[in-house]
């Protein structure tokens, strides 16, 4: 899967939460200030199970979840090892 | 015959779990006889005793029988009973596929589950796909009522409003699932109140409850007694805080609960849960940031225990997430620390009442 393709998977899901299909790359999901913790575990255990990688309690830091960009940076890094 | 369990079949639970559900069958477990094939059938003797006392004891009940939907319903309704049962399962599937989707509807976990019907074909088929269900056969009626994993120490007024709570549970669920919009809108459209409180002791028996059912979102899974919590309360050293949510369908009562160890320079979070009925809500997240707020303002330093379950990995995002690091590890606990510089606010679409500044 490319980074692209990674990118275009979580866009998929955050749109149903979030019900916003254009998010930019760049743009800070939680920018709000706050995080709904339901929200935070369903999104850990989408890119765990549809992306196939196993994340560690050192990955679960909110600044590797904040925009597209740095969840595919995240899974390339996983993905590498 | 006793229970069909025997211990080894048990899935070994550290403690002895509650059941917080019954599942009846119906033919010749509710009403002797066979509705579709008999003209009448007449209510077993006892059972509308057993049925209305579990009711006030705040457990649950839903049905999983092999029958006409409408026709059962109507039965049950002519009863008197039908209110009684969430849920109910009434199709041609096989039990254990009924069983566990009345555990999914009620977002409760299948090892507190009671399952009871007359036919030990039934009991074994559900056995066999969920060993951590209790199965009872329905001619020991009489045994229900003593057996201890249905006989909760106190009875709480949230206890005996559980049924309600879960009914307006429903209706919210389903204007959840018809609405159309971000799902923040949706919760803004709740108008929820967070009331967060120092705990009092007419309090103390829903927080034993609540550290005794909690399993899911307890950070440390740690519980405690009714008079280790009303040790707590008085002790200048803690602080055990309470929360209470509603929203415009009603009350979903006392949900959270927190425990702090304070000194004078250093607060450690031992407990904190939440009642899985709340999860979607957020409020795990809310009750944390107003711990961070009021340690920052107090000039204290705010570290948390955390002790990984196989059941609890939420409440560990909900610390990570939140900006808690791990800074120390022994045996199985975990310390958390946060460093207070940024604290993250509470989400607008709930109002959140707070306790006198410390």
């Amino acid at each position: 899967m490319t980074k692209d393709e990674i990118k275009q998977q979580i866009r998929a899901f955050l749109a149903e939460h979030i019900r916003r299909a254009d998010l930019p790359d760049d743009e800070d999901i939680f920018a709000g200030g706050y995080v709904h913790s339901m929200f935070a575990m369903q999104l850990v255990l989408f890119i765990e199970s549809q992306l196939g990688v196993q994340l560690s309690n050192q990955d679960l830091r909110l600044d590797n979840f904040r925009t597209l960009n740095v969840m595919a940076d995240l899974l390339e890094r996983k993905r590498a090892i | 015959m006793d229970t069909m369990i025997t211990p080894e079949r048990v899935v070994a639970p550290k403690k002895q779990k509650k059941i917080k559900c019954v599942v009846w069958d119906l033919d010749q477990t509710i009403w002797d006889g066979i509705l579709l094939e008999d003209q009448q059938v007449a209510l077993r003797p006892g059972v509308v005793d057993v049925i209305k006392t579990l009711d006030e004891r705040g457990i649950l009940q839903s049905i999983a029988s092999k029958n006409d939907h409408g026709a059962a319903m109507l039965k049950l309704g002519e009863f008197g009973l039908a209110e009684y049962f969430l849920y109910p399962q009434i199709n041609w599937n096989a039990k254990a596929t009924a069983v566990a989707e009345i555990a999914k509807l009620l977002n409760i976990g299948l090892d507190t589950l009671a399952f009871i019907d007359d036919q030990p074909f039934e009991r074994d088929e559900v056995q066999f796909s969920w060993p951590e269900v209790h199965c009872f056969d329905g001619a020991d009626l009489a045994e229900l009522l003593t057996t201890p994993a249905l006989n909760p120490q106190v009875i709480t007024r949230d206890a005996q409003m559980r049924r309600q709570m879960y009914l307006s549970s429903a209706a919210r669920e389903a204007a959840e699932k018809s609405f159309v919009g971000p799902q923040e809108a949706f919760l803004a459209s709740l108008n929820m109140l967070l009331r967060i409180f120092p705990a009092q002791a007419a309090d103390l028996q829903r927080a034993e409850e609540l550290t005794l059912r909690t399993n899911q979102l307890n950070a440390t899974g740690y519980t405690y007694s009714y008079a280790e919590l009303d040790h707590f309360r008085q002790s200048p050293q803690h602080r055990l805080l309470m929360a209470s949510l509603d929203d415009k369908y009603g009350t979903y009562g006392h949900i959270g609960l927190a425990l702090l160890a304070c000194s004078e320079e250093l607060w450690t979070i031992k407990l904190l849960l939440m009642s899985c009925r709340v999860m979607s809500r957020g409020v795990g997240s809310v009750l944390l940031s107003y711990l961070m707020q009021s340690a920052k303002a107090a000039g204290v330093r705010l570290q948390a225990e955390f002790v990984p379950t196989d059941r609890n990995r939420m409440m560990n995002i909900t610390y990570r997430f939140a900006g808690f690091e791990e800074v120390a590890q022994v045996g199985e606990l975990q310390l958390f620390e946060h460093n207070l510089q940024a604290v993250q606010a509470f989400p607008a679409y709930m109002q959140v009442e707070l306790p006198p500044p410390v």
